[in-house]
């Protein structure tokens, strides 16, 4: 599979091109550099799945005082999240755009990925932006680890038939 | 534990939420204008059918890295919060292993995380509730056996 990839063309590798994805990269990285140039805080965004727990269940887990000092911000992130892809969606006239993939697959990739990125310390935000960023091995051994697995999951499905295209 | 007593970030600071919302807001920008908040995009990406999902992991990490070494360099602390500018570091353990291993599990099955779900909701994907709720459910489950097993005698680890 690597093999044939050092044969392929500039089309090939990127038929939609780079521009867009490298300024929605560049966008990502400077919303996180702005809170972190005023706050000291790295913002990861999966954070916010237990700290927001906090509010609903009892569990001293969830009740940890770095938890409760962070949940009512990490709340206004993710809103500010929404509303940003919000705003350009409309903007750009691509709003209630809907997925094809199944919402079977959302819903059991959406368990393993919340636990594993509580269990793992972070996401692709968080290890992957911040940590990979930071120069952190830790991260960057995180992010390894789940692109690589990541990788082989997504070619064993389309090698049973399911396989996914935009 | 309780919620009471514990003073929250942004109580410090008037400007702290609305940075934080500045900065959340040209965040969900730049999922949107990536596709990222399309998983049919990241799956293409990890089907190698479309690489461009490196190029926004590396713009935003170019962008973070400059503010990130340039800022702890300078020693100083940040203006809202006070805290020390430092770069992003965690410990290593297994967990750090066994969880990037089920993140990648789901993320090949789903084409989601955690940051590009909440911008798929703000691009009017609904069906990303799905997601939503399964990665609730999931943090549910790793704090509830976490709590579980160091209730049962071993000692409380803190990450």
């Amino acid at each position: 599979m690597l093999e044939p990839l050092l044969f392929l063309t500039f089309e090939e590798l990127f038929p939609r091109g780079i521009e867009h994805y490298l300024l929605g990269g560049l966008l990502i990285g400077l919303g996180t550099a702005v809170i972190y140039v005023g706050t000291g805080i790295h913002a990861g965004a999966s954070t916010f799945l237990e700290t927001t727990l906090s509010y609903g269940s009892k569990l001293s887990r969830f009740q940890q005082p770095r938890f409760i000092a962070s949940r009512d911000w990490r709340v206004v992130f993710v809103l500010g999240i929404v509303s940003g892809a919000a705003a350009y969606a409309i903007v750009a006239g691509e709003f209630y755009w809907i997925t094809s993939v199944d919402p079977w697959r959302l819903f059991l990739g959406g368990i393993l990925v919340g636990i594993g990125t509580r269990l793992g310390k972070g996401c692709t935000s968080g290890h992957g932006v911040c940590g990979v960023s930071s120069g952190s091995g830790v991260s960057i051994l995180n992010v390894i680890i789940f692109m690589g697995v990541a990788i082989l999951v997504a070619h064993l499905l389309v090698a049973v038939g399911m396989g996914v295209s935009a | 534990m309780s919620g009471a007593g514990v003073v929250a970030e942004h109580e410090g600071h008037p400007l702290f939420l609305p940075l934080i919302f500045l900065g959340g807001f040209i965040f969900g920008i730049g999922l949107a204008v990536s596709q990222m908040a399309r998983p049919e995009i990241v799956l293409e990406f990890l089907q190698f059918d479309d690489f461009g999902l490196l190029f926004v992991m590396g713009g935003a990490a170019a962008v973070t890295g400059i503010a990130f070494w340039g800022l702890t360099l300078s020693g100083r602390s940040a203006p809202m919060t006070g805290y020390r500018f430092g770069r992003r570091l965690k410990t290593m353990d297994t967990n750090v292993v066994i969880g990037g291993g089920l993140f990648g599990v789901g993320w090949g099955i789903s084409g989601i995380c955690p940051g590009a779900a909440y911008a798929s909701i703000g691009i009017g994907n609904v069906v990303m509730f799905y997601g939503i709720a399964g990665m609730f459910i999931g943090a549910y489950l790793q704090g509830y056996l976490r709590e579980a097993r160091t209730s049962s005698g071993s000692p409380v680890t803190s990450d």
